[in-house]
């Protein structure tokens, strides 16, 4: 089936649920509400015609210069049986975005989901473990925010390069044999002073 | 060398050797440097190829071992991360002394490609553990890792067991026993 | 004297009051068979796991904030750098996807060569992920005899590129270097020796062991739709009997015009989706490849030599729009989801969708009621790069 069939099918089923349909793009998308998209997603699975079973993609993408502020959740399905695609698209307010949880329907979201709270601080409501993935437990903040900046230190460890540390990787390079082509001197001897 | 060959010359049976302690330990411990197998990222699969075929470090007495408890060389290979930073210093703990650690890779040497933006890279591993050998190279070929191995075995040949402070011993082919030629 | 006990009290303690918790253990980050820096938290009962949670983020190397900060070309290196066994595979997806994006169209002569450089790649990263999986479960030998036949891959790509690991090689819009002079015949002995000694040798040596089959046929089975479901690809998805190959389905590089087949796990010595299944699946498509580098090599040989460059734009600089655009990875379907603001030379965001991820993201399911000696079977035959994984 087309995209536009598709969107066809879900503006029948969902009416409000789906507010726009981008039939121009390279992949067409079509934007849906956040409270339909739990329900949505679920059609989609199950519908015999779309059978979108399987979630190949989902990202979440930051827009702070938009108008108003917003934080997008992407979609892309893809259907094993009919091998068609199609695009879903989900407009959450920057300050404070929130999306029901597709896990439910395809159980790779789990893991998508829980990048996307870890890097941009989307929550997805009725996620069974909400936690972050990829950065440590402790860490603050979303780093793919676009307004994220780096912290100086994290544990005691240096977060962004410092003068000193720059000159030490260069100090090879000075004497003419590239970085780090130099052997430090041998710690396990104590030095005769 | 002269005047002690004149001297012992032709004076002993077969298997004697003279030699130092710190000669031998040292000859001892360089010959049989097991590494833990600590493949981070990129650069062990490079170890890997060291350890494979065509390179082949058992030559060097090289036996990867799975537990830092039975290693005495921790080659540090590939891009240490924040999350990673106090486990490598807690397993880098756990190693029996001497301990060793080569570090391998514009990742472990200072973030490498990551230096600018990774916000969850380590910019270099010696902010967390002493290094004894910087192997550059994104990655480096397994050549230069065997050059970095070799580079270690002749700073633990000039390590010191039993000599008194002030006196260093070159190879083993100069060696001597009076501490003013070594000066 | 020493009457036979006959009560509990007898002993001090009664079998009631043994403590038969469940343990928790802790495998990884430093262990020698989860391939990197991959920890798994288990719960076991004596040998068995009751449940098992992976940590990942040990390698988080924050691919996406570089792909926002560098320019289009120069993400090239960090996609490089993401499943470094296959590298040739990752930066061609991002390629495909850029150039899906603005619209430019390589030559026959370019594609062909991506096609055999791509097909190449496979076979090692193959070589690298049977020969480890033989070695997880004790099989030294057939680790040396395929890191050997991968080192003849890596010449190749070295006398190309000049790289041994990490190539730089596909560019949007082209390739960075020509074939060398002598590259089909080079890669004709490659291949009579590949299929002459190490495909056979290795069916023999390990895919054919008696040992190796009891030790993996029955064990890590995933149905077809919970394999869906969690979006395994590539050689994980076939195992499962689901015949969905990328090269197949949306032919890219020309795919179509090779003779190859799919190749779909049997089953043939236990439950079908087994991590027998999975393994056999990659040793055969190692073969699979081998006859397409045939058919690409004729090609190539006698194609006209055009400038790789050709297409190559002077400023990589896509209008406003985005893309998903997707490849067949040798570790399963590799996405890139691409944004363009049309302003700036670098993305607004690039999101990767790497077949590890989502193979890891099953493992929690799979390995509930295992032994924890076959937890290191599973994890290998998944064929995890935690580079991947993490980016």
């Amino acid at each position: 089936m087309e995209s536009a069939g598709i969107h066809d099918r879900l503006k029948a089923r969902f009416g409000e649920g789906v507010t726009a349909f981008e039939a121009g793009a390279l992949q067409p998308f079509a934007v849906v509400t956040s409270d339909a998209i739990g329900e949505l997603a679920a059609f989609c699975k199950a519908d015999p015609d779309l059978a979108l079973d399987n979630l190949m993609c989902l990202s979440a993408v930051d827009y702070p210069k938009a108008e108003p502020p917003r934080i997008e959740v992407v979609y892309h399905l893809w259907s094993y049986r009919h091998l068609h695609g199609f695009v879903l698209k989900v407009f959450l307010p920057r300050e404070d975005p929130r999306v029901p949880t597709v896990e439910g329907v395809w159980g790779v979201a789990n893991w998508h989901e829980r990048e996307a709270y870890d890097l941009l601080g989307v929550v997805f409501e009725g996620h069974s473990d909400l936690r972050r993935i990829l950065l440590p437990d402790d860490w603050t903040g979303h780093p793919l925010r676009k307004d994220w900046v780096d912290p100086e230190f994290y544990n005691g460890m240096h977060v962004k390069p410092t003068a000193q540390m720059a000159e030490r990787a260069m100090a090879g390079e000075q004497l003419g044999v590239g970085p780090f082509d130099v052997t430090p001197p041998n710690r396990h001897v104590p030095t005769d002073q | 060398m002269t005047e002690i060959t004149g001297l012992v010359q032709n004076k002993f049976s077969d298997h004697l050797v003279f030699t130092t302690v710190d000669n031998v330990v040292n000859w001892a411990r360089k010959s049989s440097l097991w590494p833990m197998t600590f493949g981070l990222a990129c650069c062990a699969i490079e170890m890997m190829a060291a350890g494979g075929t065509r390179y082949d470090w058992n030559r060097f007495g090289m036996i990867p071992r799975g537990t830092p408890r039975q290693s005495d060389l921790m080659i540090v290979a590939g891009t240490v991360t924040l999350k990673m930073a106090t486990r490598l210093k807690r397993l880098y703990e756990q190693m029996p002394e001497p301990k060793y650690v080569i570090s391998m890779g514009s990742c472990a040497n200072n973030g490498g490609p990551y230096w600018r933006y990774g916000y969850h890279v380590l910019k270099g591993v010696d902010e967390v553990v002493p290094v004894d050998v910087y192997v550059p190279g994104c990655p480096p070929r397994p050549e230069a890792l065997l050059y970095g191995v070799m580079k270690l075995q002749e700073k633990i040949q000039e390590d010191r067991v039993l000599r008194r402070k002030g006196e260093t011993l070159g190879s083993l082919a100069g060696a001597s026993m009076a501490p003013e030629a070594a000066r | 004297m020493n009457s036979p006990i006959t009560s509990d009290q007898a002993y001090g303690w009664r079998i009631e009051d043994l403590d038969v918790d469940e343990m928790i253990l802790n495998m990884g980050p430093q262990h020698p068979s989860t391939h990197g820096v991959l920890r798994i938290e288990l719960k076991t009962d004596g040998e068995v796991v009751r449940a098992a949670r992976p940590h990942i983020g040990y390698l988080h190397r924050c691919f996406e904030k570089h792909a926002e900060s560098v320019d289009y070309p120069g993400v090239i290196p960090y996609t490089d750098r993401m499943d470094y066994v296959a590298s040739m595979g990752n930066s061609l997806g991002y390629a495909l996807a850029v150039e899906k994006l603005m619209a430019i169209e390589v030559s026959p002569y370019v594609q062909t060569i991506r096609v055999i450089m791509a097909e190449l790649q496979r076979i090692a990263s193959h070589s690298i992920a049977v020969g480890t999986y033989g070695m997880d479960i004790g099989a030294f030998t057939p680790f040396l005899h395929l890191l050997r036949d991968r080192e003849k891959i890596l010449d190749l790509f070295e006398w190309t590129c000049g790289a041994r690991l990490l190539y730089n090689y596909n560019w949007v819009g082209g390739l960075s270097h020509d074939v060398p002079e002598g590259f089909v015949k080079a890669c004709r002995q490659f291949l009579r020796e590949f299929d002459a000694i190490t495909y056979p040798e290795l069916m023999d040596l390990l895919i054919g062991n008696k040992i190796f089959i009891k030790r993996t046929a029955e064990i890590g089975v995933c149905s077809p739709e919970l394999a869906i479901s969690y979006d395994l690809t590539g050689p994980n998805l076939r195992g499962s009997g689901v015949p969905r190959d990328l090269r197949k389905d949306e032919p890219y590089c020309g795919y179509g015009q090779y003779a190859f087949d799919v190749v779909v796990g049997k089953g043939a010595y236990g439950p079908l989706g087994s991590c027998f299944d999975r393994n056999w699946v990659r040793a055969v498509e190692m073969h699979e490849s081998a006859k397409i580098l045939h058919q690409a090599v004729d090609r190539l040989e006698k194609m006209e030599r055009t400038d790789v460059r050709e297409k190559v734009p002077k400023r990589v600089k896509p209008n406003k729009g985005e893309v998903y655009g997707r490849s067949e990875a040798p570790r399963g379907q590799l996405g890139y989801y691409i944004v363009a603001d049309g302003t700036a030379v670098n993305p607004y965001r690039v999101k990767v969708k790497s077949p590890c991820f989502t193979a890891m993201s099953i493992f929690h399911v799979l390995a509930r009621g295992m032994y924890i000696a076959d937890i290191i079977a599973l994890i290998g035959s998944l064929d995890v790069v935690l580079g991947e994984i993490d980016r």
